[in-house]
């Protein structure tokens, strides 16, 4: 009896009723907000931990300068010429092997079993774990095939790391091109390859160079391959050269220990600026430019870099197996020291990582975007 | 002169084309073969001197001592507290998020929130190490105090966590597009039941993407299994046997980096044994993206 007497108010409020059950459904959402929330707070908590730490020490000198036992001079020179030389090589290789490769598997690939090997292939690519790309780079590259623990290594190593981030983004760009514009291509007599260069890809362009810098990204913050390969934590020169520099020109081929190979021989030298010539006696003699001089093998000529030599020094084949450093394995080097000043620049080095990564990332998003919003087939 | 159409026309240059577009495909398989090769080839020859056995069973790693032992375990009891952690972190709030985004936000905020939060996967994992061993731990510390638990500068309690918060994007982005993918037949069938949002996504949408959501999470799974510098810089580099994730300890990843920090030592045993923990590595990344491939098919199939 006294069940019929209670007003329906309550029985709405019955963990079955109408209104705890909306009740608990619009409770979800702020569960989900504050699961955001927490995602997105990490990254301004990451900000903030960094700013404070080491915003303090970004600055221009901190660019110009190489890394030093003292904290307080040391700087990120080598580290930064390193990385972008390392990307440089990186996406030389990467680049063109991955939008190929994307291209094949989604305009020419047959449906054979060699094609679902690659797809195979590709997909675990994505899924094995960087640091085994080192134990590749160093029992391959550098034991076998002898490339040194040089930024070629390197770059090689980290093309294969972002190569299936590349080849899937230019599938789904390639992918999302509408069939008609392919065949009509093809109607009007293109042959394949010209319906794909010349009408598919410049459509499927932004969505590739999307997964391109994704990928770039990811190389420049990697950092477990790179210490395999043996990335130099010290470095205090520079694979190029700039103008100034003092500039070092052995004479004739010396063996590891800087003695000459042939120490009977000699060649003829033309100067080309004011130095000096250490001989292997390690006497010294003052030159000038223009002086035409035969000089014995080990003998060293010691000038100033000028402008020629500088651009000289930026061709691929003066750096490229050269030792090196990166951004990443230099605050790494520098969180693992004691000392707080240390990590105050590795807050720093952090910094302008996360800066250069995130710009990356969120011009990768916003070129998504545009593409999403511009193009309505 | 006649032309016979009939006839296919030689084309050279077509053909060059798809023969170099092939040749740089086939170059994932021979990436992916050159990876076996110098994983197993330098494995095989750490494996001649150490027993299968030993390196199974044994609890004790240590290979840079005068009278070394290799037993995997502590490596692997390391590389699966920190997976742990991650997960406790990355799953709970990577499928809230999930959920949230597909059956709740409206197109706008989904469309804001998800690259945003992409963003956290784009964080160099150096940085993230750095993050882990000054922030949270210090943070940690003095959360657990209280609790009379003394957590350690290196632990793999603060490693985990970060690196949970490192793969939410990866699960929450899966599982929304193995939601997403979902019928709306389904849900207007519960709506019309008169099941709430809810409802509909607890009972209906999640059980129907479940296999994606499973795929999605066991590739979380492999990320952290396989992640290398915050565990290294912030979970302390040991190898002992982790009970408890308020231990330091070093996991495989860890290891094999740490070996290569010094002077690699090339010839020698302990060469070989970064190797043989990278195979051990390798097979257990390689089955859970099987499992998570095989189950993301699965899905796909399914409607």
């Amino acid at each position: 009896m006294s069940a019929a007497a209670e007003p329906p108010n309550d029985i709405a409020a019955h963990p079955k009723g109408l209104a705890f059950r909306r009740f608990k459904d619009s409770s979800f959402i702020v569960w989900g907000l504050i699961a955001t929330l927490i995602g997105l707070g990490t990254l301004v908590a990451l900000v903030a931990e960094l700013v404070n730490d080491g915003g303090h020490r970004v600055s221009l000198d901190f660019f110009l300068t190489f890394p030093s036992s003292d904290p307080a001079e040391a700087g990120i020179l080598s580290a930064w010429v390193g990385s972008l030389l390392v990307i440089v090589t990186t996406a030389a290789f990467a680049i063109p092997i991955g939008v190929l490769a994307g291209i094949y598997l989604e305009e020419y690939a047959p449906k054979t079993p060699v094609t679902s090997a690659i797809e195979i292939a590709v997909n675990n690519l994505a899924g094995v774990p960087s640091i085994i790309f080192g134990l590749l780079a160093v029992g391959l590259f550098v034991q076998v095939l002898n490339l040194g623990q040089s930024i070629l290594t390197a770059g090689i190593t980290l093309s294969l790391l972002i190569l299936p981030v590349v080849i899937v983004a230019t599938r789904e760009a390639v992918r999302s091109v509408p069939q008609d514009i392919r065949h009509a291509a093809l109607a009007i007599g293109a042959t394949k390859w010209q319906a794909t260069q010349h009408h598919v890809l410049p459509y499927a362009l932004p969505g590739v160079v999307t997964g391109i810098i994704i990928g770039i990204s990811r190389a420049i913050g990697e950092t477990a391959p790179l210490i395999l390969i043996g990335g130099l934590t010290f470095v205090a020169f520079l694979p190029v050269t700039l103008p100034g520099d003092a500039k070092f020109t052995i004479i004739g081929a010396v063996d590891e220990y800087g003695a000459p190979v042939t120490p009977d021989a000699s060649e003829r030298i033309v100067i080309g600026n004011d130095g000096v010539v250490v001989m292997p006696d390690f006497s010294e003699m003052p030159v000038e430019a223009g002086q035409v001089l035969d000089l014995p093998h080990g003998a060293t000529v010691q000038t100033v870099a000028d402008w020629g030599d500088a651009v000289a020094s930026w061709s691929p084949g003066h750096w490229l197996g050269s030792e090196f450093t990166v951004m990443p394995i230099q605050m790494f080097n520098w969180t693992s020291r004691p000392q707080a000043e240390f990590l105050e620049i590795a807050a720093a080095a952090g910094l302008v990582l996360l800066a250069i990564t995130l710009l990356l990332n969120g011009s990768a998003i916003w070129l998504r975007y545009r593409l999403r919003r511009s193009i309505k087939w | 002169m006649e032309r016979d159409f009939t006839k296919k026309r030689a084309r050279p240059f077509e053909r060059a084309i798809e023969v170099l577009l092939f040749a740089a495909a086939a170059f994932a398989v021979a990436i992916i073969a050159g990876i076996i090769i110098a994983v197993v080839s330098e494995s095989v020859k750490f494996f001649a001197q150490v027993s299968v056995i030993e390196f199974v069973t044994s609890t004790v790693w240590t290979p840079t001592f005068d009278n070394p032992q290799y037993g995997i375990a502590p490596l692997l009891t390391g590389t699966f507290m920190s997976t742990l952690v991650a997960l406790a972190v990355a799953v709970p709030l990577g499928l809230l998020v999930a959920v949230y985004l597909s059956e709740f936000a409206s197109s706008r905020v989904r469309e804001t929130i998800k690259p945003t939060l992409e963003l956290l996967a784009g964080v160099p994992t150096v940085v993230y190490g750095y993050f882990a061993l000054l922030f949270v731990t210090p943070l940690l510390q003095d959360a657990l105090a209280p609790f009379g638990i003394d957590l350690p500068g290196f632990n793999l309690l603060s490693a985990g966590m970060v690196m949970g918060l490192m793969i939410i994007p990866y699960i929450a982005s899966l599982s929304e597009d193995a939601m997403r993918a979902v019928p709306g037949a389904m849900r207007d069938g519960s709506f019309a039941m008169g099941a709430t949002r809810l409802e509909t996504a607890l009972r209906v949408v999640v059980p129907a993407a479940l296999s994606g959501i499973i795929g999605a999470v066991i590739l979380g799974m492999s990320r952290a299994v396989g992640e290398t510098m915050i565990v290294m810089i912030a979970g302390g580099q040991q190898p002992t046997m982790v009970a408890s994730p308020t231990q330091q300890g070093a996991t495989v990843t860890a290891f094999i980096a740490q070996i290569a920090l010094g002077d690699i030592p090339f010839g020698t045993l302990e060469y070989s044994s970064i190797f043989a923990a990278g195979l051990a590595l390798l097979m257990l990344t390689l089955m859970f993206n099987f499992i998570a491939f095989a189950l993301q098919r699965r899905f796909r199939e399914a409607y």
